[in-house]
């Protein structure tokens, strides 16, 4: 894929499409070219986090630094791949996918209390004081038959979400 | 951008501005109260809040704001194309040296008797004034004219009265051509570079247009003390005031800076509505110089465009709200914003 041209084949569509499992239709795809272009200014062929935090609903997010380490110089193919888990079509397991590795913020495939508790603090922020936190997470890991020790793995997240599902979508815009 | 990457912390302003965000969110989709026990899935779901940061990867309100939306390509088949390209050499031969011609004339005649006025008169003030509003008035008639343009106003004519100012929504800087040309306003701008900025120093200043600098944050109170003491004088002209602070798109309003509504006077809404068959006006000031788009306007088949006056901005012209404050094109929100949320 061309990375200073703004022009996208139909072999190039093909392949994204490809690369994100059809979680995408290729007019999907289109749109978001249109609308990775429009973020990527000087079209170096990635979005750089000051161009992603340009865009004031996602600066004030607040898990957008979580997902600035996650996005940040992505190019085009990766950044339809990491958005193909908000795809109506996605599976549960590559949403849940996506939640745990927003938790697992060092990557080492287990989301210990503290990362829990580190998540809960860019939620919560000063609505709540260290202790409380603590204190909820605590109660409700017991509840659920786990330890203030556990680390928790993917497959203990898929467990957690089975039962009720999941709806996390985002609708490409399509002209 | 001066600071890559940094937020910049804005004043407290943006804080006492918030508007009331349940008005902005689509229809049932509340604040959720939380009922029943804590489970270990509830706490751990934070898909609403990804979902929100993923809907605003793939598509935002701000950046549509400042986006040109291109006109619908309708010479493309076999019986329009050639006409198209007849328009295309009468536009750019007949009437884009027309126009030129006109300009220049008009230029001119308004030369002529300004710098005459100006410094002949210098004993005899009010006369010299009003000598110098009605110039600016017929040079702007010029410029109006060069770019063909059909304004339709409505509403009664601004008049010279102390403690009023007029707002109005901002497309592009002919915004102000357009109702310089109806009444010498003097109005707040920020100071241009080139060709714009010698116009501003030396013709505008006596309208007693105020400058003011963006980036300077002290600038403020100056403008502010400035502001307060245009309205206070009788012999001052009317004061001409864009709130949002940027050029939009002319499909938008974004968020109105306070400042024209703290002055203590009354408010005089005005909206410029561009009819966009003609031409798109808005003046994307990071695509194009403005030397460009006056070009490109003057090549165009005509500017046409509504002005209303005292009617309420944004219903009255179709204009569409939205929550964002105009000078986060300049800069990041601040850490207390994301805090709050």
């Amino acid at each position: 894929m061309g990375n200073a041209s703004s022009m996208l084949t139909q072999y190039d569509i093909e392949e994204v499409q490809r690369h994100c499992h059809n979680l995408f239709s290729q007019q999907e795809i289109v749109s978001l070219y249109k609308r990775f272009c429009q973020l990527d200014r000087n079209a170096k062929g990635f979005i750089s986090a000051d161009e992603f935090l340009s865009v004031p609903e996602f600066a004030m997010n607040p898990l957008s630094q979580r997902l600035l380490k996650m996005v940040d110089g992505l190019n085009f193919k990766d950044f339809v791949a990491f958005l193909s888990a908000f795809s109506a079509k996605a599976s549960l397991e590559q949403k849940v996918g996506l939640i745990f590795k927003v938790y697992d913020s060092d990557g080492n495939g287990k989301v210990s209390f503290n990362d829990i508790l580190e998540v809960l603090q860019d939620l919560s922020g000063s609505f709540m004081s260290d202790e409380q936190r603590q204190q909820v997470l605590c109660q409700v890991l017991k509840e659920a038959g786990y330890t203030r020790e556990s680390y928790l793995m993917l497959d203990d997240f898929i467990k957690v979400f089975g039962h009720f599902g999941l709806k996390m979508e985002v609708e490409v815009p399509v002209d | 951008m001066s600071n890559p990457g940094k937020l910049i912390t804005s004043s407290s302003e943006l804080d006492l501005d918030r508007p009331n965000i349940e008005d902005y969110l689509p229809s049932g989709s509340s604040i959720q109260e939380p009922h029943g026990k804590l489970r270990l899935r509830d706490l751990l779901d934070i898909s609403p809040t990804l979902t929100e940061a993923a809907g605003a990867i793939v598509d935002d309100s701000f950046t549509r704001c400042f986006k040109s939306n291109p006109p619908e390509p309708w010479n493309w088949n076999i019986y329009l194309f050639p006409l198209w390209c007849c328009g295309v050499l009468f536009r750019y031969g007949i009437l884009f040296p027309s126009r030129v011609l006109v300009l220049t004339i008009g230029w001119i005649i308004f030369l002529s008797s300004y710098i005459p006025v100006h410094f002949l008169l210098k004993g005899h003030d009010k006369l010299r004034k009003k000598l110098e509003r009605s110039l600016v008035e017929l040079i702007c008639s010029f410029f109006v004219a060069s770019w063909t343009g059909v304004v339709k106003y409505h509403g009664p004519r601004p008049s010279m009265r102390p403690k009023q100012v007029f707002v109005a929504n901002h497309t592009s800087m002919i915004d102000f051509i357009i109702l310089e040309q109806m009444t010498a306003f003097s109005v707040i701008m920020q100071k241009h570079p080139g060709w714009v900025g010698l116009l501003q120093s030396t013709i505008l200043e006596s309208l007693g247009c105020i400058w003011f600098n963006r980036s300077e944050s002290k600038d403020r109170e100056i403008v502010a003390k400035k502001l307060r003491e245009h309205v206070q004088g009788a012999d001052n002209n009317p004061l001409l005031i864009f709130p949002e602070g940027t050029c939009v798109n002319n499909h938008y309003t974004v968020m109105f800076k306070k400042g024209a509504f703290e002055l203590g006077c009354t408010v005089c809404p005005i909206a410029i509505k561009y009819n966009k068959i003609f031409v798109d006006a808005f003046w994307n000031s990071r695509k194009q110089s403005f030397t460009m788009h006056l070009l490109q306007l003057m090549t165009s088949w005509a500017v046409v465009c509504d002005v209303w006056v005292r009617d309420i901005i944004s219903v009255r012209a179709g204009l569409k709200k939205v929550p964002w404050d105009g000078y986060l094109k300049y800069s990041r929100p601040s850490p207390k914003h994301r805090e709050r949320k």
